[in-house]
This record gives C-alpha cells, structure tokens and sequence, in this order.
C-alpha cells in the first residue's frame, strides 16, 4: 500500500480538530498541496490563511500558542525553515511556544520544480535551534501517530513531510512515542538508521545484504531531536559499524547527530548515505534519488565500505 | 488624507462631554507624574548597566506606555497571566527600559530588579523575556515580529470570544522590515479590530534620519492603504493619546494604527533628537542634570 506522508497529515489533522479544541492550523497559500486544506474546510473559523508570507505566518502562530491555541502551521519545508528562520527562532523558539511547524515537500520531494524548493538543509537548521524537537516519520502511520504526538507535547516541533506516495510499512497498531527510535530488523554487522521515507529503500537494502551474508540491524530514527541514544548506542556496540540514511545534506541531519553522539560515547566507522553538500535540481525523484545514492543500492555500497574499514569481516559481538 | 478627523489630537473626554474637566486633569496629571518617575527608571536603570544602552528610543515612547499601563488597559498587575487581560507587545525590543519602567511601576515585579538590567541572572534581559519578566507577553529584540505575534493573540482573543484587546508598539526604523508589512495585510484581511498598532515615529534610526535610511514617508497613508483605521497624535501629550486610544476601541472590522509624533531621547536635554541617543553612555554629569531636571536631585 501507497500513501504520502502529507496526504497522513491532513486526515490526522481532521480527527486531531474534532478531539481538541485549541488545535487552529496555518497555512501559506499552500492548504491544497500540504493537505491543510481539509482542516480548513471542516473547521473554517479554525484555519487561518496567511498568504504567500511565511515570517508573519510563524509570527503570528507564536501569538496564538502563547494565548494557549496549539497552533499547526504548514508550507513547503523550503519555505519553512528557510524564508521564516528567524521568526522561528526569536518567536517560537526562543520563548519555547506551542507552534506545531509541519512541512510538505521536504528533501527531493518537489522533484520537479527543481533546487529552488527542494530543501535538504531543513532538519539540519530545525536541529540547531534550542527547545525544538524534530521528527521526521518513516511513513503514513508514523506521520498520523507523529502528528497527534505533537498536539500532546508542550513546546515547538518540527514536523517534515514529504510529497509523493510511499510504502505503508508500520501497522495500524504501532504506537510512536517521540525520542523513541523502532528497531526494524535484527542484526549483527552493521547498524543501519534511517531517518524519513527512505526506509523502505533501506529494507530492500538489508535483505538484499542479507543474502551476501551480511546481517543489518536496521532501526527507523523518526524523531532526530531529542535522539534515542540508548537504543542508538545499544545497536552500535554491539555492530561496531554504522551507517545512516536520510534524503538532507550529510551536514547538519541524521548523520551528524549520530556522529556527534557516536564521537563522544562509542566512536566507529560510520558511513553517510545522504546529499554531499549539494543544491538540488529538476528531475523525476528516482532520478535524483539514484544521482546521490539514496536508493538500496547506494546504501548496500555504503555498508559494505563502511564494514571494509572496520575490518575484522562479519560479526563483531 | 482620509480620516483626517482622526489626524489631530482632541482634548475632549467624551465621558465627560465636554472640555476636560477637574477629573481628567488629576488623570492627566497622574499620568505626567507615573512618566516622569519611569524616566528617572530608564536613565538609572541604563546608566548602573554600566554599558551602553538604549536611551533614545526607551525615552520617546514613555507617555505612551504611561497612558496604556496606567489609564487605558485592562490588566491586573497582581495576576500577570490573568486570561481576560488586554495584551502589550513590545516589538521594538530595544525599548526594553521602557516597559521595564512601566512594569515595575504598575507592581508587576520590584523595583530592586531595576538595578539588575542586563546583568548576568537578572530577570530583566536587554530585550524583553516573556518567560523571565512577570508582565511580558512576548519574547522580542528581532525587529519586525511584534505585529505578527499581536496579530496572533488577537485572532485567539476572538476565537475565544474575549472581550481582550491587543496593544503592540512599533518603531519607525522598525517599519523597514517587510514582515511588518506582510502582517498590516494580515491583519486587515482578518478584520481584527481588538488590535491596536502604535508607531513611536520618532524619526531617528541606528545610522539617522528615517527619511534617509529608508524612506517612510508618507507613513499613514500607507497604513491607510493597507486597510488600517489611522489616528495621528503627539506622542508625548497623554491626552491626545489616550482620546485615540479611546477611538481606536470603536473601530469596527479593522485594526487601527496610532503614529504618535514623538522626540528621540525626550528628556535627555543634550541628546534629545540626536542620532548618537540610540544607543549611548551618559558621562556622570549628563546623568545628574537630567536626573535633577526629571525632579531628582
């Protein structure tokens, strides 16, 4: 089964509106493609329509929160967390409100529209910011299950969604807890952590390696801030390799909060399957996808250089 | 300009019905007082800072704070997150002084914390803290976010059904951000009427005369244009300010903006409309005359 992960947003918004009454949600000329439209079509007096003005909408959604509405703003993620950076950071951020920022079209998502929109810096500069948690769901059921979890939290999230139809890979009876990372697969060579949509790419890769012999714990990192350290730190002592995987620059995002708590606690070779410092460009995404190696090939020639530089062949523990 | 009725202050008290009668003129004159003792505030709490600080821009907006914090709002000192309040947003941060003056006047926290501005664990940060100060409703410094953040609790006002106005006061160099602009659309095309703007249009910005950093004239036809109800006042004369402030409540399906024509450094004799009072020391002496002129000797 197919579903885009925006496409969960707008029916979790529409149960989430009809729960709680201080849900309002926000929107920047873009309701039809991040799907806020629905919200905005059950809930009228509780949709606000910003127009193409992304600061103010994140202004103004700081003014709601802080008079006690959970406020669920959405755009494309390039706009998001690029255009309103600051107004996130000295409006939400900063005085730690309840302001719910859910993007669509994150990563290579808006494919064809080229570099202009495909942001792969987002999570990387939503990660930066204090107070502010960052999830970025595997699939349809995680982003449902993501987007109730935020309404319950206190305090700013970052929500990124993407554009296309993907796997369902989660079953209805999975429950997503934020800080939690989901263990996959077993495995005992190599840790594989995958943040976002390209797990499914990352299930193919395991099985694929698993035929080669080489066996991949793989783990669903949905929420990059605050990171699940003991279960990132338990898989990686025992694999002594890890490899991670996510459609963002290799600066700022899943890997480098992985290196960072790996360099401190339980340093070893690693490997990024991610975009290498680059803009985007037009293109279908599979294109784009195999142009940086975000595909389960890419990610099977990662794990077997990653555990040719640790040496020692299979099995560690 | 349209709604030129609105451009000039008009000494009248319509509770009254006619020119300003004994009542009005202790208020008034209560008003001039609570002023002058937040400039003695603003000068001793920025000059024992021992840095440099915002005078210029803390010292035009004063009367302006007087008439909201201590006539015109509906706010209870006491009970800082009392839901039925009216809001003030700061959005010229920088004028931080200024409602710390006005706060701690009204009793919202006390007067020792004065001292503390701007020191190391102070509950008086050099931009206003929405979680540290009791009084402060929003976090600001980045120019250009206040409007935005007003407009945002007045939308929740009225969702809720409050009867709550928003107050929020905006610089004039400030203006140069286009955000602001994107909320004036905002918050006309949301026909919110429980918000009030106030520009402290004291002409003066970080590198000098608005007019060349960045024109900005003509101001309130712009703001016209955008869909607000506009009022013109002397800034420094409470009775002109608080007759539009009393205007601006009747102003039905859209906000309203009150430019209040005020002096940068009001108060500071030999800084007063200098561009060097944005952010300045005062030697020992200049503190002392206008501390002795404010009536402190």
């Amino acid at each position: 089964m197919l579903k885009s992960t925006r496409d969960a947003y707008g029916e979790a918004l529409l149960r989430l509106g009809a729960m709680n009454p201080r849900v309002v949600v926000l929107d920047a000329d873009l309701s039809s493609s991040t799907r806020s439209s629905r919200f905005a079509a059950q809930f009228p007096e509780r949709y606000f329509e910003m127009g193409i003005a992304e600061q103010n909408m994140y202004g103004v959604a700081a003014g709601l929160a802080s008079c006690g509405k959970i406020p669920f703003a959405s755009t494309f993620a390039v706009f998001a967390t690029e255009r309103a950076l600051n107004q996130i950071r000295q409006s939400i951020a900063y005085p730690s409100l309840n302001v719910k920022i859910v993007s669509s079209h994150g990563g290579f998502t808006a494919s064809g529209d080229g570099g202009s929109h495909q942001t792969l810096i987002d999570v990387g500069l939503m990660r930066c910011l204090p107070n502010m948690t960052v999830i970025v769901p595997a699939d349809a059921v995680q982003t449902e299950q993501a987007v109730a979890a935020a309404a319950e939290h206190q305090g700013p999230v970052y929500l990124r969604l993407g554009k296309s139809e993907v796997p369902v890979l989660f079953e209805a009876g999975y429950s997503f807890r934020i800080g939690e990372a989901v263990p996959m697969r077993p495995g005992r060579d190599v840790t594989v952590l995958v943040a976002g949509t390209l797990l499914g790419q990352a299930l193919s890769a395991a099985e694929a390696l698993e035929r080669e012999g080489i066996s991949v714990e793989l783990i669903s990192v949905p929420t990059l801030k605050p990171l699940d350290r003991e279960r990132i730190l338990g898989s990686v002592r025992k694999t002594g390799a890890v490899v991670t995987v996510e459609e963002h620059s290799v600066i700022g995002g899943l890997g480098s909060a992985v290196a960072e708590l790996l360099a401190a606690h339980h340093p070893v070779p690693m490997a990024f399957v991610g975009v290498n410092d680059l803009f985007g460009e037009s293109g279908s995404e599979q294109e784009l996808y195999a142009r940086h190696g975000l595909t389960a090939r890419g990610i099977g020639e990662k794990v077997r250089a990653v555990l040719n530089r640790r040496g020692g062949g299979r099995g560690r523990g | 300009m349209p709604g030129a009725s609105n451009l000039a202050p008009v000494p009248v008290d319509r509770a009254c019905g006619k020119r300003l009668c004994s009542r009005d003129m202790d208020q008034l004159e209560e008003l001039r007082n609570r002023a002058a003792a937040m400039r003695r505030h603003i000068l001793r709490m920025i000059h024992a800072s021992g840095t440099a600080g915002h005078y210029g821009g803390s010292l035009s907006c004063v009367e302006i704070l007087a008439c909201l914090f201590f006539r015109h709002m509906n706010h209870e000192p006491g009970n800082p997150r009392w839901p039925d309040r009216d809001r003030f947003v700061l959005s010229k941060g920088h004028a931080a002084p200024a409602l710390y003056a006005a706060l701690a006047e009204a009793g919202y926290f006390p007067m020792e914390h004065l001292d503390t501005f701007k020191r190391f664990g102070s509950i008086l940060q050099g931009h206003p803290d929405m979680h540290l100060t009791p009084g402060v409703e929003m976090s600001t410094g980045s120019l250009g976010q206040g409007l935005s953040a007003a407009l945002g609790m007045a939308l929740a006002m009225r969702l809720d059904a409050r009867g709550s106005r928003v107050y929020v006061l905006l610089g004039d160099g400030e203006l140069d951000e286009g955000s602001v602009w994107e909320a004036a659309m905002a918050a006309a095309h949301h026909r919110v009427h429980s918000l009030t703007a106030i520009l402290d249009r004291n002409l003066l910005q970080v590198s000098g005369p608005t007019e060349a950093s960045m024109r900005l004239e003509p101001v309130a036809a712009k703001w016209q244009a955008f869909g607000w109800e506009v009022f013109a006042v002397d800034g420094h004369d409470p009775a002109g300010i608080l007759e539009a402030l009393r205007g601006a409540n009747e102003v039905r399906d859209k906000p309203s903006m009150i430019i209040a024509r005020t002096v940068k450094g009001k108060g500071l004799p030999a800084l007063e409309g200098q561009t060097a009072c944005h952010s300045c020391t005062l030697t020992e002496a200049q503190f002392s005359e206008a501390m002795g002129r404010l009536g402190e000797c």
